[in-house]
C-alpha cells in the first residue's frame, strides 16, 4: 500500500498534466481478466449443451479454450509493445488505421457494456431466486451493483482492481472446493458421468450441434482479453500484461475443466443446457447446504466481479476515443484526485442502467458475444499486419509469442466458425449489428475524423513500417 | 428481509448517484477543462523509467 501511495504521489501531476495512475501489478491484471470471466463458468458456457449435448460442451470448451490461448498469446505480444489505455483500439489505431481503430473501440464498449449489463441482470436475477419472495423485483439489485460499481470505479482503479482480486479469488476457490468435495477421482459416489453421457445421447444433434454450441461456448472465456485495457496504469507493461494474461488463460482453462465435469456428471445435458445458474445447481444436488451456500455467494461474486472489471474496461475505451477526438475530447477528462476517466465513468451509467432494465438477458448476452467475436477476428488480422509492418529485431517488444503466424489463422478460422454459429441461432441480430457498423463508420469517416488532430494519434516512438 | 434489502439498494444507488454528481460537479467548477483533459498517450511511458516504487 506504501508502495502504491508513493507511485501515485510520483506518477500524479508531471507538468500541468493529469493521467492515469499507474499503480498497478500482474495481480490486478489477473483480477481484471479473470474477473470479467469467470462468471462465464457459472452461467452461459452450460447453454452450448442445449445446442449440442455435453459432450459438444467439452468440445468447445477446449476448442474455445484454443481460440483463446490465441487471443492471449497476440495480444500479450502487441500490447506489451502498444501499452496505452484502450487496449485493442491503440492497437488498431497505430497498426491498422483510424477506421479500424474506432471500430475496435466500439466493439470494446458495447461487449464490456453488454457484459456488465448481464452480470448485473444476473446478480438480481440470482437474488430473487433464492429469496423466493412473492413481489420482489430484481431492479433494485440491478441499479446497486451498477452504481456501487460505477462508484467504485470512479474512487480509483487501485481499490477497484484489489476489490476485484479478492472477489475473484473466492469465487475461484468456491469451484475448486465444489470440484474436491465430490469425489472426482471416483464415479458413482455422487457424480455419475457414465450414466449421464453415454453414446447414445453425448452428441444429440451430431457435428452440427457442436458447431451450434461455439456461440456459447465462448463464455467459458469471453474478456480475458480485457486486461490489455489496464496498459496505461500497470507499473510494467511489457512484464506485468502478459504474466497476468496468459496466467488467467491457464486458470481459466482449470476452472472450465471442473466446472465441465463436476457440472455433466451431476446433471442431464437437457437440464444443463437450459439452467441458468449450473455451478449453483451443482451445489444443490451434492446435498450439502454449505456448498448449495457457498456456491449461491460465488455466483452473486462472481457477476459482482465481472461487472466491476467491464465498467473499468469500457470506460477506458471511451476515455482513448476521447483524448483522441474520435468522440469529444470532454470524454477524455481525468479525475484530478482519483486519477480515474470519471466523465467516461459516469456516461456509461445510465446506459448500461437503461439496457439492464430494459433488455432480456439473451439479447444483451449475445450482443456481447457478437462485439467480442468481431474483435477477435480484428486481432487474427492485426498481429499478420504487426509482425509484417515491424518484424521481429525492428521494435522492442515485452513478449513474442511463438508459433507465428498459426495462432493468427487458427484464431482467424475459429472465429469464421463462431460467427456461423451465431447466425444459425440469432441470424437477424448478427446482420443488424454488421449494418450499425457500417453506418457508424460512415458517420466516422465523413464527418467526425475532420475533427481529429491526425499527428497527435500516434504516439509510439516506432521507426517507420516496413514497405513505407 | 428481502423487501428490505431492496429498499436498502435503491437507498444506496441514490446516495451514491448523487455522491457522483456532486462530485462531478465540483470537480468541473474548481479545475480548468484545459486541465481536466490534459492526458496525453505515450507521456506516462516516458515517464515511468524515472518511477521510484
Amino acid at each position: 500500500m506504501t508502495a502504491a501511495v508513493e507511485t501515485a504521489q510520483t506518477t500524479t501531476i508531471h507538468g500541468d498534466r493529469v493521467s492515469l495512475l499507474r499503480v498497478l501489478g500482474p495481480a490486478h491484471v489477473w483480477a481484471l481478466g479473470v474477473g470479467i470471466v469467470l462468471v462465464g463458468e457459472f452461467t452461459g458456457w452450460n447453454f452450448s449443451a442445449d445446442k449440442g449435448g455435453a459432450l459438444a460442451a467439452l468440445i468447445v470448451c477446449w476448442v474455445v479454450g484454443l481460440l483463446y490461448t490465441s487471443v492471449a498469446m497476440i495480444d500479450s505480444e502487441v500490447t506489451s509493445t502498444v501499452a496505452a489505455a484502450g487496449g485493442q483500439y491503440a492497437q488498431a489505431k497505430h497498426i491498422v488505421g483510424p477506421l479500424m481503430a474506432f471500430n475496435v473501440a466500439l466493439f470494446l464498449v458495447f461487449a464490456y457494456t453488454m457484459l456488465e449489463v448481464s452480470d448485473a441482470i444476473l446478480l438480481g436475477d440470482t437474488i430473487v431466486a433464492k429469496a423466493g419472495v412473492e413481489g420482489l423485483t430484481h431492479n433494485s439489485f440491478i441499479a446497486a451493483t451498477i452504481v456501487v460499481l460505477a462508484w467504485l470505479n470512479y474512487r480509483g482503479v487501485l481499490m477497484t482492481l484489489n476489490v476485484n482480486f479478492v472477489i475473484t479469488a473466492i469465487a475461484y476457490v468456491s469451484i475448486v472446493i465444489l470440484f474436491f468435495s465430490v469425489s472426482p477421482w471416483t464415479q458413482g459416489a455422487v457424480l455419475k458421468l457414465n450414466e449421464l453421457v453415454t453414446p447414445g445421447n453425448a452428441l444429440p444433434y451430431g457435428w452440427i450441434g457442436v458447431i451450434a454450441a461455439f456461440q456459447f461456448g465462448i463464455w467459458y472465456y469471453l474478456g480475458i482479453e480485457g486486461t490489455t485495457q489496464a496498459a496505461e496504469e500497470v507499473r510494467s507493461p511489457a512484464r506485468s500484461l502478459p504474466y497476468g494474461t496468459m496466467a488467467g488463460m491457464i486458470t481459466l482453462l482449470i476452472a472450465a475443466a471442473m466446472t465441465w465435469y463436476v457440472c455433466a456428471s451431476l446433471m442431464p445435458w437437457e437440464y444443463l443446457g437450459i439452467t441458468y445458474y449450473p455451478l449453483w445447481d451443482a451445489g444443490k444436488l451434492t446435498g450439502s447446504p454449505l456448498l448449495e451456500n457457498l456456491l449461491f455467494i460465488a455466483t452473486l461474486l462472481a457477476a459482482l466481479a465481472s461487472a466491476n472489471g467491464c465498467i473499468n474496461d469500457a470506460a477506458r475505451a471511451w476515455f482513448s476515443l476521447g483524448r483522441d477526438r474520435y468522440l469529444p475530447s470532454w470524454f477524455s477528462a481525468v479525475h484530478p484526485k482519483y486519477r480515474t476517466p470519471y466523465r467516461s465513468i459516469l456516461f456509461l451509467l445510465p446506459i448500461a442502467l437503461a439496457f439492464a432494465f430494459i433488455a432480456d438477458l439473451n439479447q444483451a448476452i449475445t450482443f456481447s458475444i457478437l462485439s467480442g467475436v468481431l474483435q477477435y477476428t480484428f486481432m487474427s488480422i492485426n498481429i499478420m499486419m504487426f509482425r509484417k509492418k515491424w518484424p521481429l529485431g525492428s521494435i522492442r517488444r515485452g513478449y513474442t509469442h511463438p508459433f507465428h503466424p498459426l495462432p493468427a489463422i487458427v484464431l482467424f478460422c475459429l472465429c469464421m466458425v463462431t460467427f456461423f454459429a451465431i447466425f444459425l441461432g440469432f441470424g437477424s441480430q448478427l446482420i443488424a449489428m454488421t449494418v450499425f457498423y457500417f453506418l457508424i463508420s460512415l458517420w466516422f469517416h465523413f464527418y467526425r475524423y475532420k475533427f481529429v488532430r491526425r499527428g497527435d494519434q500516434f504516439s509510439m516512438p516506432w521507426p517507420k513500417p516496413q514497405g513505407y | 428481509m428481502w423487501m428490505g434489502l431492496s429498499y436498502v439498494c435503491w437507498g444506496i444507488s441514490v446516495v451514491l448517484a448523487a455522491w457522483m454528481l456532486y462530485d462531478w460537479f465540483k470537480v468541473d467548477t474548481t479545475y480548468s477543462e484545459e486541465t481536466l483533459t490534459s492526458s496525453r498517450e505515450g507521456e506516462l511511458e516516458a515517464v515511468s523509467e524515472k518511477h521510484r516504487i
